[in-house]
């Protein structure tokens, strides 16, 4: 494409596009190198002071969250586009060479701020406060390590984590393709609703699921008519009304607080199968019918190889997902009851506890179980792009 | 962020793509079997959020009394009952906090797609050097868990440092930061589908990059970018913890509100299946009328076609 290229007369013949751009901008033009740079100053100016104007002088905006959602709505893309065309007219006021070469990281430098400020400054400074105190002012080496993994409730956290992880993905990835499969057995309008109908707890927040749940795990005094649906069946059978989410033998409350998190996610898992499955190329499936395979070894044998891929991405999606979970279990049991998670933990101890250099510590191992998600996602990316 | 291993899939043409709700049908394929399995599993699948609705609409006494299935089985003994929501909105603080959550989510979901777009026009459509490096960063930071930049980020935005921890500015800036690698992934596997003959012509025609940009590449991306565009805005409205740190108690988010109602025991426990409810309501006009766009958002460039 836009390479740098030097505009030789046996390139221009090959690309006119490439001489047309070369000749406009061979020279730098010193009125957009101005003008881009005081625009882009101004610009963000502007910005920064409307944007702190919201906090410090709310009563310009009538105090009125309303007001300030819409103004900084405009101002927040407005600013960003102000932004990007004068530094795109300062760029072009560049000589031909170098701005056909700066051009490039005028557009991808300023998402970069972003990603830089608000991911990879954090990791660094995460790493860094691992080895330092409670306030963060100095370094203690590493006693916080020495302290998370000779604490009780650490380890059992991260007992809990497994078990989510190893129960968590794998039914989410099972289910989303029994859904996939059995949809795709019925009447369109059938699958359609049936689809949304499952597809639909992924717009609820995980508070609300949990809301949601906690009505079905609700606990009376025996006697009393159970109003919570898992005790009303349970005591239909002959059952002791139980106080579901407390009984962490065979850690059957973290089992319960999983169907929370499953219930979310087999509708997402659901989609990306289902468009996988429904790609399977139609000969591939005759030609095993023709062959006289059963239905079902067509499924094992035909189908799932051809979707392994997408299984995978499911798979490795929830993982992530379950490795971080926090607001199920907050807003449920706050990790009592032996159902603790080594995110809940980091929010006690980073805001209950104030110890910012612990915390740190548990983070940190959570980022260490997700480098090799991270290794495996890069070389699957690279090999993607070597067949693209 | 919740969908960002999705996006780093396998990547084929969009318009390839079966419709995943509901593809080509071949009628000899329906069975009883596949209808039973999938009745029992949507009745699963509605029941807690149905109980949820119904408990909504019941007055107290009848919530402690009996549980919510009783009211669907005599509907009409039943006294139903709007005084829960009417409640809520006076007794706590659910109204403010709707509006926050409207005026949290829409900048924070808007303001990092302009950012990611042109980053992933670039990447696209440009040669430069440390490209595959860069993209390969974003590829890695999807995956970092955004827990490691709360501490930092309580330093850096709090009054030890810029002191705009508590404002809706904060919170703006961290979703727009952690919405970003996936934005541009999202758009990039997007923009690579498009023809690059046309890219072209318009070069040709003597476009520059900025003009190519705005003419042709943003409304060709138009479906990717609805997509994006309410991935983020359902993990804005339903983020829990961003909210809760960077939030003062006036600016708080509904989801916030409904953390806090859940804490209550006894006494206003009823409000809380309203309160669920309203939370529940935005994401849910918006997952219903744009399904489309989200369920493409989810499968574009994420499926082999």
């Amino acid at each position: 494409m836009s390479s740098p290229k030097g505009s030789s007369a046996a390139e221009a013949a090959l690309e006119p596009g490439q001489s047309r751009e070369a000749t406009d901008y061979d020279k730098a033009s010193p009125q957009k190198l101005v003008i881009g740079l005081v625009g882009m100053a101004v610009t963000v100016w502007l910005l920064v002071n409307a944007f702190l104007a919201f906090s410090l002088y709310p009563e310009l905006f009538l105090d009125s969250r309303i007001v300030i959602g819409i103004v900084a709505l405009i101002i927040g893309v407005g600013g960003a586009a102000l932004f990007f065309f004068f530094l795109n007219m300062f760029v072009e006021g560049l000589p031909g060479r170098a701005s056909r070469g700066a051009m490039p990281y005028a557009y991808v430098l300023p998402a970069f701020g972003f990603i830089g400020l608000m991911l990879i400054y954090p990791t660094i400074q995460t790493i860094n406060y691992s080895f330092a105190n409670a306030d963060s002012d100095a370094y203690v080496g590493f006693q916080n390590y020495k302290d998370i993994f000779g604490d009780e409730a650490f380890r059992s956290s991260i007992f809990n984590n497994i078990l989510w992880l190893l129960v968590v993905p794998a039914i989410t990835v099972a289910f989303g393709t029994v859904v996939a499969v059995l949809g795709d057995k019925l009447g369109a309008q059938a699958e359609k609703i049936s689809k949304s109908t499952i597809f639909l707890p992924m717009a609820i927040s995980f508070v609300g699921a949990s809301a949601i749940w906690g009505l079905v795990y609700a606990y009376d005094n025996p006697g009393a008519n159970q109003t919570g649906l898992l005790n009303a069946i349970w005591t239909a059978f002959g059952g002791e009304p139980q106080t579901w989410l407390q009984i962490s033998d065979f850690r059957l409350n973290s089992f319960l607080l999983m169907v929370i998190l499953i219930w979310l996610q087999v509708g997402f898992a659901m989609i990306l199968l289902s468009s996988a499955i429904k790609g399977v190329p139609e000969d591939t499936i005759e030609a095993a019918r023709i062959d006289g395979a059963s239905e079902w070894q067509i499924f094992w044998r035909v189908v799932i190889p051809q979707v392994k891929g997408t299984m995978i991405t499911v798979f490795i999606t929830v993982t992530i997902l379950v490795l971080k979970v926090f607001d199920i279990v907050y807003v449920t049991t706050n990790g009592r009851f032996n159902s603790n998670v080594i995110a809940n933990l980091f929010f006690n101890e980073l805001f209950a506890a104030r110890q910012a250099g612990r915390a740190s510590a548990i983070v940190v191992i959570l980022l260490l179980a997700v480098t090799p998600i991270l290794i495996y996602q890069v070389r699957h990316f690279r090999n993607e792009e070597a067949n693209a | 962020m919740t969908y960002q291993a999705a996006a780093n899939a396998p990547k084929g043409g969009d318009e390839k793509m079966p419709d995943p709700m509901s593809g080509p049908k071949d009628t000899s394929k329906r069975s009883w079997v596949a209808i039973i399995v999938m009745l029992i599993l949507c009745i699963l699948w509605t029941i807690p959020t149905l109980g949820l609705l119904v408990t909504s609409f019941r007055s107290r006494d009848d919530i402690v009394n009996s549980g919510w299935w009783t009211a669907v089985f005599n509907p009409f003994g039943t006294g139903w009952t709007l005084d829960n929501y009417d409640r809520m909105f006076a007794g706590t603080a659910m109204d403010t906090a709707f509006v926050n959550s409207i005026v949290v989510a829409i900048p924070a979901t808007i303001i990092p797609i302009m950012f990611a777009a042109f980053a992933a026009y670039a990447f696209t459509f440009m040669d430069f050097r440390g490209k595959d490096l860069l993209f390969v960063a974003i590829v890695a930071v999807m995956v970092v868990p955004l827990q490691v930049a709360l501490q930092p980020m309580l330093n850096f935005l709090g009054p030890r440092g810029l002191g705009i921890s508590g404002d809706y500015l904060s919170v703006w800036l961290m979703h727009t930061g952690f919405g970003m690698p996936l934005a541009i992934y999202v758009l990039r596997n997007y923009m690579s589908t498009l023809p690059r003959t046309v890219i072209e012509s318009a070069k040709i025609d003597g476009a520059t990059h900025f003009q190519t940009f705005w003419k042709l590449i943003v409304p060709m991306s138009v479906p990717a970018l609805a997509a994006f565009a309410i991935l983020q805005f359902l993990w804005v409205w339903n983020d829990l913890l961003i909210a809760k740190l960077f939030l003062s108690r006036a600016n708080t988010t509904v989801i916030v509100e409904l953390q806090t109602l859940l804490g209550t025991q006894g006494q206003g426990k009823e409000l809380l299946t309203a309160g669920a409810f309203i939370s529940m309501l935005v994401p849910m006009i918006v997952f219903f009328t744009l399904q489309r766009y989200f369920v493409r958002g989810l499968t574009a460039g994420a499926v082999k076609g």
